[in-house]
């Protein structure tokens, strides 16, 4: 067990330098010189080299890499382009006020997706299974950044129920959350819930019939156990995969809702993102993208972890 | 549990269940064969490939039946509502009619939405196949690649490759197969693995095939269903993130009639006319929906237990 762990630990390791690697592609992925957003429009040939040089530019690749790799460890991303100021002050708190709308995204998925995957896992009549089905496709197949604007259109504009934009006056200060924060939060969290939704129902609907036609709980039956405690036995069988699926699906939303957060103007890292592409703003993208794969990254180690606890069957190399 | 699953996120289900040899008929015909006929049979499947077929050939004849110019725009004619004299889906923000443009997007957005899953199948296939059949130190070298790439959340990797590269159909096509290579790379190598050692492999060797004849004749054969059964299950999530690309400005670009480009350029409008707004997003939906259903139907078909 431990020996699994500490070899799961290991092995995140070159995966953390492997995205560091992609990461640092990108400066010289991107069409143009990578100093050409700073460089003033008639720059004479020694400008361009000394600002080539003040940017470390002309340095052999694999020396600027490492430099970089030790900025980016001692949690110095660099310079953001349009701000000036660090790409680590402007990533932090957008990436909590994405970890709340992804919470609040996750914790309902986790309801509805149980419950309807239950309910179908465990109903006999097809017309429950075929529902859960429906809803359950519809949720993964919708496009969400649509459904957002459909939202919006019936919710704030309609019904003048609800804020179509933004973030509630508090923020992510958990302590003063309150009525007006929430009702921000209600239409983006629904909108990036639907996806999560659709795929944990649907996995705890498969994970259930599975282990209800496994041989064991007809000797439960046939011992005449109560139907409560075979309920029972039944999801502490299927729980550790479903476990496992909701986890990576948490990790997915952190990196995935860059589309919802455009859609509601939430000011989460995919705004952030979207808005370093169309400034072309490279070290914020950089940052950003790091930040984010490095949560997706500890995040899957995490589910890994806890699902070797939870069933010592899982073992893998 | 195993790799497969886990690493597939983006696919709506375990894709494992389809990795099953002992159930694998022998030949690629019989999977196309077989899956026709089970399409069929089965009701839900059968609309669905009814409901694509109407799109596919809708897009691909747009010139002749749409009613006009997608690209005419018309300044006193701006935002009509549906059924509109002369626009039976109404007209868009610069004018333009509303159902030519959906007509001639879907083949943008049919297409963004095929090609990378079409370029990562053959890709990733080679890739898991060689991985697969030769293990070791080949094995390690390209699973451990695809590991990096794993450690991106799709959606993210897709907007920062297209966010870095420039906006683009070129591009944002060549960020989608990027971000499809490793999933498929992944199912690829396991069936792979789990073929290789099967008695028949053995017998080809034992009379002398290279390997190359016998991953052509007897692997590919094998393996082929199964990868593009997870494959097809890959193709709604396509649509959605290109056409996401789209929305976001990093896709197509104006003029062009794309889906997901009409909902980013109508949503400025979507106080004014927001039937119109909506519609390209219905689209969308429909083209996704009935991937999805499809492709659970090839899944139950490669599953039967017999």
């Amino acid at each position: 067990m431990h020996l699994y762990v500490l070899r799961r630990l290991l092995y995140t390791i070159p995966i953390i330098v492997g995205v560091t690697l992609v990461c640092f592609s990108f400066i010289h992925l991107a069409p143009g010189d990578p100093i050409s957003a700073v460089l003033p429009e008639n720059a004479s040939a020694a400008v361009v080299a000394e600002i080539r040089k003040a940017y470390g530019f002309d340095k052999p690749l694999p020396v600027q890499y490492l430099i970089w790799l030790g900025n980016v460890v001692s949690g110095d991303f660099g310079t953001s382009i349009m701000t000036r100021r660090p790409v680590a002050s402007e990533v932090a708190p957008a990436v909590a006020n994405t970890a709340l709308l992804a919470f609040s995204a996750i914790s309902l998925s986790f309801i509805l997706g149980i419950v309807l995957g239950l309910s179908a896992g465990f109903s006999d009549r097809r017309v429950t299974d075929r529902s859960v089905t429906a809803i359950a496709v519809t949720g993964i197949s919708i496009p969400h950044y649509w459904l957002g604007m459909v939202l919006v259109v019936v919710f704030a504009v309609l019904l003048r129920a609800l804020p179509a934009t933004g973030m509630g006056p508090s923020g992510i200060d958990i302590l003063h959350f309150g009525l007006e924060d929430l009702r921000h939060l209600v239409l983006p969290a629904i909108t990036l819930s639907m996806i999560p939704t659709g795929i944990i129902a649907r996995s705890v609907r498969a994970m259930v019939a599975e282990v209800r036609r496994q041989e064991f709980v007809q000797t439960l039956k046939g011992k005449g156990l109560r139907r409560g405690r075979i309920f029972l036995h039944i999801i502490k069988n299927a729980a550790p995969p479903i476990l496992a699926i909701m986890g990576l699906q948490f990790a997915q939303l952190l990196g995935g809702s860059i589309l919802v957060e455009t859609v509601f103007a939430w000011p989460g890292t995919g705004f952030l993102l979207n808005s370093a592409i169309t400034t072309r703003d490279l070290p914020l993208l950089q940052g950003t993208v790091i930040v984010l794969a490095t949560f997706f990254v500890m995040t899957n180690l995490l589910v890994d972890i806890v699902q070797t606890f939870l069933d010592p069957r899982v073992r893998r190399a | 549990m195993n790799a497969v699953t886990d690493g597939a996120a983006i696919a709506p289900e375990p894709a494992a269940r389809v990795a099953a040899p002992s159930r694998i008929r022998p030949r690629t015909g019989g999977f196309w064969r077989r899956m026709g006929r089970h399409v069929l049979r089965d009701k839900v499947a059968l609309i669905c490939a009814i409901v694509l077929l109407a799109i596919a050939l809708a897009a691909l004849f747009a010139p002749w039946i749409a009613p006009a110019d997608p690209y005419k725009t018309s300044m006193l004619r701006r935002l009509r509502p549906p059924l509109s004299p002369g626009n039976f889906l109404g007209t868009d923000e610069l004018g333009r009619d509303m159902l030519s443009r959906l007509l001639f997007g879907g083949r943008v957005s049919l297409a963004m939405g095929l090609t990378p899953v079409i370029l990562a199948t053959m890709l990733g296939g080679a890739l898991g196949v060689m991985a697969g059949y030769f293990g070791r130190g080949i094995n390690m070298a390209i699973m451990r690649v695809v590991d990096i790439f794993y450690a991106f959340p799709s959606v993210l990797l897709a907007v920062a490759m297209a966010g870095v590269l420039g906006a683009g159909i070129g591009n944002s096509l060549l960020s989608l197969t990027l971000v499809f290579i490793p999933p498929i790379t992944r199912v690829a190598e396991s069936v792979t693995t789990q073929v290789r050692n099967q008695e028949y492999v053995e017998a080809a060797r034992a009379t002398g095939a290279g390997p190359f004849r016998i991953i052509i004749q007897h692997v590919l054969a094998n393996v082929t269903g199964p990868i593009l059964t997870y494959a097809s299950s890959l193709v709604s999530v396509a649509i959605i993130i290109s056409s996401g690309l789209s929305f976001l400005g990093l896709g197509a670009a104006p003029p062009i009639a794309d889906w997901g480009l009409m909902l980013n350029t109508l949503r400025q409008a979507i106080y004014v006319a927001p039937i119109n707004a909506v519609l390209p997003g219905v689209m969308i939906f429909a083209a996704s929906v009935s991937f999805n259903l499809l492709s659970d139907s090839m899944r139950t078909a490669m599953d039967v237990r017999a």
